[in-house]
């Protein structure tokens, strides 16, 4: 039987962006993008290039399943034309990412996977760019009852199940799991390959589908938290810059300075 | 009111079976909330021989401690960890769920909460209490560190994993608490099965070292890192990195610095050809001074730096090195 995969991406802005690009807005608690574009958040590329590699090794099917508003073609048909082969939206205007803790934001894509599954594998990324909760893989894994293994850096499928490698401070750990399983992918795994542009236009000939919101039976009230709060960050200093001739005195009197200053 | 709620540590012992610095400060900022919200605070620790471990939390401030001591929670199992956590949460009602941001918890917490239907903040660099509404807040960085929110939880109990160096360590108790061991039963089956583990040997651990010296893109490649390690021992610190040279394998990946790597917040923290983007800020602007080397003067880790030098770090950090070890040999 095909190996049937979803893998959950998020429309994110491109965290990439210098700390102007990230306006913070205290009444209305929100965060805005300045003059950066959406992208795909980074892990969920990841996930999707670990997809990518077990279907090459043991064949498969791809599902590519955003859950938002306002979002990109061109980033999703960028992302599809990778080698996915089908993309599953569910887009509304309540569906704001700002607006969902994790609780609802799980729930909403565990009910759009059941719904459209059933599937073998889950991949999610280890955390979005924007929230970095690092809950709704799991809770997702959670709410359907199946196996999950967090922080991947290698995920194959092999006989009976999965064999995930899951990144640890000090090394990794090799982690076995029957499936269905969802696994939560960390950077290691590799950077998701480039799209040649045939590939990119040829993926608007791709299967699309959506859903609504009222197909997935969900309560929007259901936020277990609640945002009360938000600021920007309180993280500049003042620098004293050291100043010589040449880097080499600079640096002489850095040192100096950091053993007067009792830094040393 | 009525019925009586608890804070719950969940504790974690180091390979010497000692319960971890992040634990005692978590012990020191649940003595905290749990007298702001007028209960008592309790701890749970699960492992393998923790009986130690036990003793020390009952020593710092722990009314009671649960202990789950077994072959089995040698080490962390999503499955046998959690089923421990859901007996005692079934059990006992508490107010407040305190774990450190640490490898185990950033796993077995989401499980728990989702489990139990329960809001969880992770990643948590602070707590207070909103005069007004009485809430708990708890705040914590997101976009990259670029926007920190501060979210009150609607359920009980509020689970949270909190960073290091968030809470203080607290007081020894005078009278120590009770300890409780938890029946374990008989072994389940689990689904998942750990086949095999692969750790490298460190020195210092990045973590707990006093003085961190990292790396960036502008580093080149591996051969400018020897510079670093040179200066890391003369300064009896570790190396890290920004994600760039752990990416690119110059270092390994566990040397990685940020909101994805290691959170650190030593007494210094030299930042060499690191420009200062958000995800890397939010693993180390704790540390009490920065220092940041780097050749473009608009980059903005001098934003967020006490000392800069502008300049090639193949120029300047040769004669940085030398300069602090002659003095520092001097002085002995
Ligand atoms: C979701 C997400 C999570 C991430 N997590 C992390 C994380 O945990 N940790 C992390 O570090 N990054 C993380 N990143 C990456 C992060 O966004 C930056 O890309 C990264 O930190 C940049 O590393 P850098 O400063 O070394 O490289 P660059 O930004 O390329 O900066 C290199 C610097 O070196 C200087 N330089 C070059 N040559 C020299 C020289 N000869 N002498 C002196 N200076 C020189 C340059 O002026 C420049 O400022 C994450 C990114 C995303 C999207
Ligand atoms: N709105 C969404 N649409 C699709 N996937 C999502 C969405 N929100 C979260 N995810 C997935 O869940 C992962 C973890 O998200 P978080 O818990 O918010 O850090 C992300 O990396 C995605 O793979």
């Amino acid at each position: 039987m095909e190996l049937r995969m979803v893998v959950c991406v998020k429309q994110v802005p491109d965290p990439d962006g210098p700390p102007s690009s990230f306006q913070v807005n205290q009444e209305t608690k929100r965060v805005t993008p300045q003059g950066i574009p959406p992208v795909i958040s980074p892990f969920d590329e990841n996930a999707l290039e670990a997809a990518l590699r077990i279907k090459e090794a043991v064949g498969g099917y791809i599902t590519l399943l955003s859950l938002g508003r306002g979002f990109s073609k061109a980033v999703f048909l960028k992302a599809m034309a990778t080698g996915a082969d089908r993309l599953l939206l569910v887009e509304g205007n309540s569906l704001d990412p700002q607006a969902l803790d994790s609780w609802s934001t799980a729930r909403l894509l565990a009910a759009a996977i059941k719904r459209d599954g059933p599937y073998q594998l889950i991949l999610t990324g280890r955390q979005a760019a924007d929230t970095n909760a690092g809950q709704v893989g799991l809770g997702i894994a959670q709410l359907l009852g199946i196996p999950s293994i967090s922080l991947a850096q290698k995920v194959e499928v092999v006989e009976g199940g999965l064999r995930v490698e899951r990144v640890l401070p000090d090394g990794y750990e090799i982690v076995e799991s029957p499936l269905p399983a969802l696994v939560t992918v960390s950077h290691e795994v590799g950077e998701l390959r480039y799209p040649p542009l045939p590939a990119i236009k040829a993926a608007r000939s791709l299967p699309q589908d959506s859903l609504r919101l009222e197909d997935l039976g969900v309560n929007l009230l259901g936020n277990l938290l609640q945002l009360t709060r938000l600021a920007p960050p309180s993280r500049e200093r003042t620098c004293v810059l050291m100043e010589g001739e040449s880097p080499e005195e600079a640096a002489e009197k850095l040192a100096l300075r950091l053993l007067e200053d009792k830094v040393l | 009111m009525g019925e009586e709620r608890a804070t719950l540590v969940l504790a974690e012992v180091t390979s010497s079976k000692n319960i971890t610095g992040h634990t005692l400060e978590l012990m020191g900022l649940g003595a905290k909330l749990a007298e702001q919200d007028q209960g008592r605070l309790r701890a749970l620790v699960m492992g393998s021989g923790v009986g130690m471990a036990a003793d020390e939390l009952a020593r710092h401030g722990a009314e009671k401690v649960y202990v789950a001591d077994h072959p089995s929670l040698q080490s962390y199992h999503p499955e046998l960890h959690l089923m421990v956590l859901k007996n005692l949460l079934a059990k006992e009602p508490f107010s407040i769920l305190l774990a450190g941001h640490t490898s185990m918890a950033q796993d077995l917490l989401p499980r728990l909460a989702f489990q139990e239907g329960c809001g969880l903040v992770t990643d948590c660099v602070g707590v207070d209490m909103d005069v007004s509404s009485g809430q708990l807040l708890f705040h914590k960085p997101i976009f990259g560190g670029n926007a920190i929110a501060s979210f009150a939880i609607k359920s009980l109990p509020r689970m949270v994993t909190v960073r290091a160096r968030v809470g203080e360590p607290p007081e020894p108790s005078l009278s120590p608490g009770e300890i409780i061991y938890l029946e374990m039963g008989d072994p389940v089956e689990t689904k998942m099965r750990i086949t095999g583990r692969v750790a490298e040997e460190r020195q210092v651990r990045l973590e707990e070292a006093p003085v961190v010296v990292s790396g960036g893109r502008g580093m080149g490649g591996p051969e400018g890192f020897q510079l670093l390690n040179q200066l890391a021992e003369v300064l009896g610190g570790a190396v890290g990195a920004s994600r760039p040279p752990c990416d690119a394998g110059w270092v390994p990946s566990t040397s990685q610095v940020g909101i994805t790597g290691k959170v650190v917040a030593p007494n210094l923290y030299i930042a060499v050809a690191i420009s200062g983007a958000s995800q890397h800020l939010s693993g180390m602007v704790e540390s009490k001074k920065i220092v940041a080397i780097n050749k473009d003067p608009e980059a903005y880790i001098f934003k967020v730096a006490d000392y800069g030098l502008v300049g090639d770090w193949q120029e300047a950090l040769p004669v940085f090195t030398s300069k602090l070890k002659e003095c520092l040999q001097e002085r002995g």
